[in-house]
């Protein structure tokens, strides 16, 4: 994840350099020399632009498709842990078990950073975000079923009964055989 | 005699030879008889120890003479007349004839002569007396006995030696100016003195050899005189031990010259230990030669003080044998306001303690932790400590004496020989019944002092007028004491506490009335509050009856106060006394906490327990089987055990046990009982355990419902709804014979139970709650083993290391008192017989707290390696990156 972060912003960086210092400045301070028509030029820059608009979209929603999918790679990773951890409770299962309901949960509370840097107009992001929470979600799941393997989950009467006080007597009786 | 101690015991039918040097048994021989009658031992003191003598024993209604070295039965004698009683065995040291003196009825003097060879009956004389006999006889010389006749106002003088019986009266009033009323003789064995014990004096009256009486000496304080002892050749003597105001006067006199006093001594008793009961006589040979005393006093609170040349060399609380009440009591708490000086001392010792746990500490200050151990010794304490361990046990004995015992190291905080319960003008012979709890205060514990409450009666009747005595824990004082209007048969500690935090007591006289104490107008409000709620029951016995009652707004009798209600009777469960007798009758304590209602079984499952604190159990047997083992065969007998509601008077569990009996001894607590009994048809003694669930709120097994608060388990639960209950019972056999069962218990009731079984052997066995589990099976399932259930067995294992004793032993042991403790995991056990052990015990081990022998210093090392560490790789990390920027 981090490291498609880190190629993408690069190349911005790069894509902008190249359309401010070469083309902007020279047009305003230094005439055309004779013969060059601007027009076509323009026209010209214009459709290498857009092309590579459209070529920098496309990459952008097919990073942010990889992004969404990663989760489910992390998915398999954590079902595997889980299985080898086993049901009983014990160190090790527990750690396991709940990074495993904490990684989600960070992931969805950092949904929109992580998809910041693919934010475009043209590029449709709402369907990789449901994926990525979707995906998240099931690892959740993944992990509560877990934690309920485990017996952690109160989901029986008697985790909810145990910790009631005895009931209340109306009536108070003592008595017994004669004092000697 | 000699080097061998004869000891008669089991009503006379056993005489047993010891040897004194080892305590061995040399012999032992059975005396049969036709009849039951008092016992009696003479052994002939001329008798030196090669020799053969015989021994006299009259036991079983008749003499019978046994032999010395080895114990056979030389001649019996039976006498013609079965209700003949001996009052004295008498023998010459020269003659061949033993005389046998004793009454027949109550008017009747009897005389017998027999040949001490042969055991042949010479003569038998016999004379009756028109004014009858009182009883006491006291032998003043080898041929005369002193009487009192019937109406103990007349001596009657017998002289039986010359083989006719006369008698001579005399007037206690000739001999005494003022004598009213009724004398008594002392018990006493000297020669030619006798006392008279009358209301206002002892008088020591002395026989002339024609039989003259005079009056040697008068005492007006209370005198109690000791047997004669020789001292040398015919010389004897006896002590005599009279009170002054606070001290004791030790006089010991020779027989025949009252004026002259061999040893003349003035105790100081520092304590108050109530009046001399009695004095036994010791003597020694001084280094010059001269005879010197010493005696040993039991006094009126059971204590034993030895007395030698005015001093009290030893003394011991033997009233600590008989406890007859056990209740604790909170000790005081630790007072705020500390000195510097104290303050700093505290700082050095602590530093002294950690220097030795982290072994840095010399040798010198290693002693001045040992020395500081042993000075201020952290469970001797007199303040309260956070867990709860220190307290103090509160004990009535039989004497009336009231001891506080500091749980730490056991010793006698203080002690209290209680007046009200001492021998009075009102109270003849009172008796003490119990101690309870009386005030504790929880709001205001820093200035109110904890009390308790000893109840009495007059006489060990029932009938007899209660006694009310009030005691301050903290200091032993008693606060106030009073006599009752009404007799005691049941004393009912209610679940109320007034303002000051007294507790409610509901007293039941023999009339089925009941009391109210304390008596103030706001107790009976409080009382009324809950008035239509309280019932209580009486177990008779005898009748074989066991009944309900509520109460009455009103006192039926003379007495009408505002704090006396009467009962109604609201049911009772009639057992029929050819086929049953109640032999056991036992409920759960009052205070006992449960923790929850609920038990989860394998599976996650719930059953609900039925925790009733108005049940009852009840074990009766039949007629025929409630004596001894073996004294009925296993057709004829059985046991039937029986819960019952005592609210309603419903029968919740009934079970019968066919070739079973008693005696029972059984534990209830929370939803179980457990009890302990013979089988007959086994040959082993058993113990069964029965569990009581609630069937009413078994339903609630739907986890939504619960979660969201829609069920009955908190509502209040009555006895009149008739919940439905289950009941699961299983049996064990158990190797040993019991003598008392009791439960542990815990400040919040979450640990696991362990029962603790008091042992023939007078050790304390305890067995954790699991093997007494109805729910055992011979092949638990996986998840049953993972509830923690064992493989049933038929018997019940005894691991030795769970004798809580140990190897020691509870000489005597009575019964078994647990307390919680302010910790949850640990429990206080009290036991007491002849003996007394305390101990503390963790059932479920101590889960909430840290083992005595944890390493404070390790955790203290560690935690500071820790910080050192995060603070280095701290700097190192901030160096890093500044390096890594100016890169």
């Amino acid at each position: 994840m981090d490291k498609g972060k880190a190629v993408m912003g690069s190349g911005r960086r790069w894509a902008v350099d190249f359309t401010d210092n070469s083309t902007l400045p020279s047009s305003r301070d230094i005439p055309d020399p004779p013969g060059f028509s601007r027009a076509s030029q323009e026209q010209d820059d214009s459709a290498v632009a857009k092309q590579k608009k459209d070529a920098e979209a496309n990459w952008k929603a097919q990073k942010a498709w990889e992004v969404a999918q990663a989760p489910f790679k992390n998915l398999l990773m954590m079902g595997f842990m889980m299985w080898m951890a086993g049901n009983t409770v014990h160190l090790f299962s527990i750690g396991i078990t709940f990074s495993a309901l904490w990684q989600p949960i960070g992931a969805l509370q950092g949904v929109g950073k992580v998809f910041e840097p693919y934010k475009d107009s043209k590029v449709d992001l709402l369907v990789p975000k449901l994926v990525f929470i979707a995906l998240n979600l099931g690892g959740l799941a993944l992990g509560i079923w877990k934690l309920n393997t485990l017996g952690l989950l109160p989901t029986h009467a008697s985790d909810w009964v145990s910790s009631l006080p005895p009931a209340k007597e109306v009536e108070y009786s003592r008595g017994g055989f004669p004092l000697l | 005699m000699g080097k061998y101690l004869i000891t008669l015991s089991s009503e006379g039918s056993i005489l047993r030879a010891w040897n004194l040097p080892d305590g061995q048994m040399w012999w032992e021989s059975f005396l049969q008889g036709p009849s039951d009658s008092k016992s009696f031992l003479f052994v002939p003191t001329s008798s030196k120890a090669d020799e053969d003598n015989t021994i006299l024993v009259f036991g079983k209604g008749s003499l019978h003479a046994v032999s010395s070295i080895h114990g056979d039965i030389v001649w019996k004698v039976d006498f013609p007349d079965e209700s003949f009683e001996v009052q004295e065995v008498i023998q010459h040291h020269d003659s061949n004839i033993i005389y046998v003196v004793g009454f027949v009825g109550s008017s009747q003097f009897d005389v017998y002569q027999i040949n001490a060879k042969n055991g042949e009956l010479l003569k038998h004389d016999s004379a009756a007396f028109d004014g009858g006999f009182s009883g006491e006889v006291s032998l003043v010389s080898k041929a005369k006995l002193v009487v009192l006749d019937a109406a103990r106002s007349t001596l009657l003088t017998i002289s039986f030696q010359k083989g006719e019986i006369s008698f001579q009266k005399t007037y206690i009033s000739d001999l005494v100016k003022g004598f009213s009323g009724m004398a008594m003789i002392l018990p006493s064995k000297l020669t030619g003195l006798f006392a008279v014990k009358t209301i206002t004096a002892t008088t020591f009256i002395s026989m002339s050899s024609e039989g003259q009486l005079e009056v040697v000496d008068k005492i007006n304080h209370a005198t109690v005189i000791s047997d004669a002892l020789s001292f040398s050749e015919d010389r004897q003597a006896f002590a005599l031990v009279q009170h002054g105001d606070s001290d004791i006067h030790l006089n010991v006199k020779q027989n025949h010259d009252w004026s002259s006093d061999l040893l003349k001594e003035r105790i100081k008793l520092n304590q108050q230990r109530g009046f001399v009961h009695r004095v036994f006589m010791n003597n020694y040979v001084r280094t010059d030669k001269s005879h010197g005393f010493r005696a040993l006093i039991v006094m009126e609170d059971h204590s034993l003080l030895l007395l030698q040349q005015g001093e009290i060399v030893w003394s011991r609380e033997d009233g600590l044998a008989s406890v007859i009440g056990v209740t604790t009591s909170e000790l005081p708490v630790e007072k705020e306001g500390v000195s510097v000086a104290k303050v700093e001392q505290n700082l050095f010792e602590h530093m002294l303690k950690v220097k030795g746990a982290l072994m840095l500490a010399s040798a010198e200050d290693l002693a001045a932790i040992k020395g500081m151990g042993l000075r201020s010794s952290e469970k001797s304490k007199m303040t309260r400590d956070h867990n709860g361990f220190r307290k103090l046990l509160i004990v009535l004995t039989k004497s009336g004496k009231l001891f506080a015992l500091h749980t730490g190291d056991g010793r006698i905080v203080w002690s209290l020989l209680l007046n009200s319960l001492r021998q009075s003008e009102a109270c003849e012979n009172p008796t003490g019944i119990n101690v309870y709890p009386w005030q504790v205060p929880h709001h205001h514990a820093m200035d109110e002092n904890p009390s308790v409450l000893v109840v009495g009666r007059c006489k060990p009747s029932s009938d007899a007028l209660g006694i009310f005595s009030f005691v301050d824990t903290y200091t032993g004082k008693e606060l106030k004491s009073f006599g009752l209007d009404h007799s005691i048969a049941q004393v009912i500690q209610l679940p109320f506490t007034d303002s000051t935090e007294q507790h409610l007591h509901l007293l039941i006289d023999t009339s089925g009335q009941a009391h109210l104490y304390p008596r103030t107008p706001e107790a009976v409000a409080i009382f009324q509050l809950e008035f239509s709620n309280i019932y209580w029951y009486s177990v008779e016995a005898d009748n074989g009856v066991i009944k309900g009652h509520g109460l009455k707004s009103n006192c039926d009798g003379e007495v009408a106060n505002n704090y006396c209600f009467g009962s109604r009777e609201v049911w009772s469960i009639v057992f029929p006394l050819e086929t049953e007798k109640i032999i056991t009758a036992i409920t759960r304590k009052s205070n006992e906490v449960v923790h929850t209602q609920a038990k989860v079984v394998a599976d996650q499952d719930v059953m609900y327990k039925y925790i009733s604190k108005n049940l009852l159990f009840v074990a009766t047997v039949s007629p025929k089987a409630s004596g001894d083992i073996g004294s009925a065969t296993p057709e004829e007998s059985h046991l039937v055990v029986y819960v019952v509601d005592t609210v309603t008077g419903r029968i919740l569990h009934r079970m019968n046990h066919h070739g079973s009996q008693g005696p029972v001894h059984a534990v209830f607590s929370e939803n179980w009982i457990v009890y302990h009994h013979f089988s007959l048809r086994a040959h082993r003694y058993e113990m069964t355990v029965i569990e009581i669930y609630d069937q009413s709120r078994a339903d609630n097994k739907d986890v939504w419902k619960i979660v969201l608060g829609k069920h009955n388990l908190t509502s209040p639960m009555s006895s009149y709804s008739r919940p439905g209950v289950t009941t699961k019972s299983q049996s064990y056999y158990f190797t040993q014979s019991v003598k008392a069962i009791s439960v542990t218990s815990t400040a919040k009731g979450i640990t696991s139970k362990h029962l603790l079984i008091g042992t023939i052997g007078d050790q304390v066995l305890a067995m954790d709650k699991r093997f007494f589990d109805p729910r055992r099976s011979l092949n638990p399932t996986q998840s049953e083993k993972e509830e923690g259930i064992l493989p049933l067995t038929d018997s019940l294992p005894i691991i030795p290391q769970s004798y809580v004793t140990h190897a020691l032993k509870v000489e005597g042991l009575r019964g078994i008192v647990t307390v919680p403790a302010k910790l949850e995991s640990a429990t206080l056990v009290f036991t007491h017989g002849v003996d007394l052990f305390f101990t503390r015990l963790a059932p479920s081990r101590t889960y909430d707290s840290l083992t005595e022998d944890f390493s404070y210093a390790l955790l203290l090392i560690t935690i500071v390696a820790l910080l050192v560490a995060i603070f280095v790789t701290w700097v190192l990390s901030e160096k890093k990156d500044l390096s890594d920027k100016w890169r």
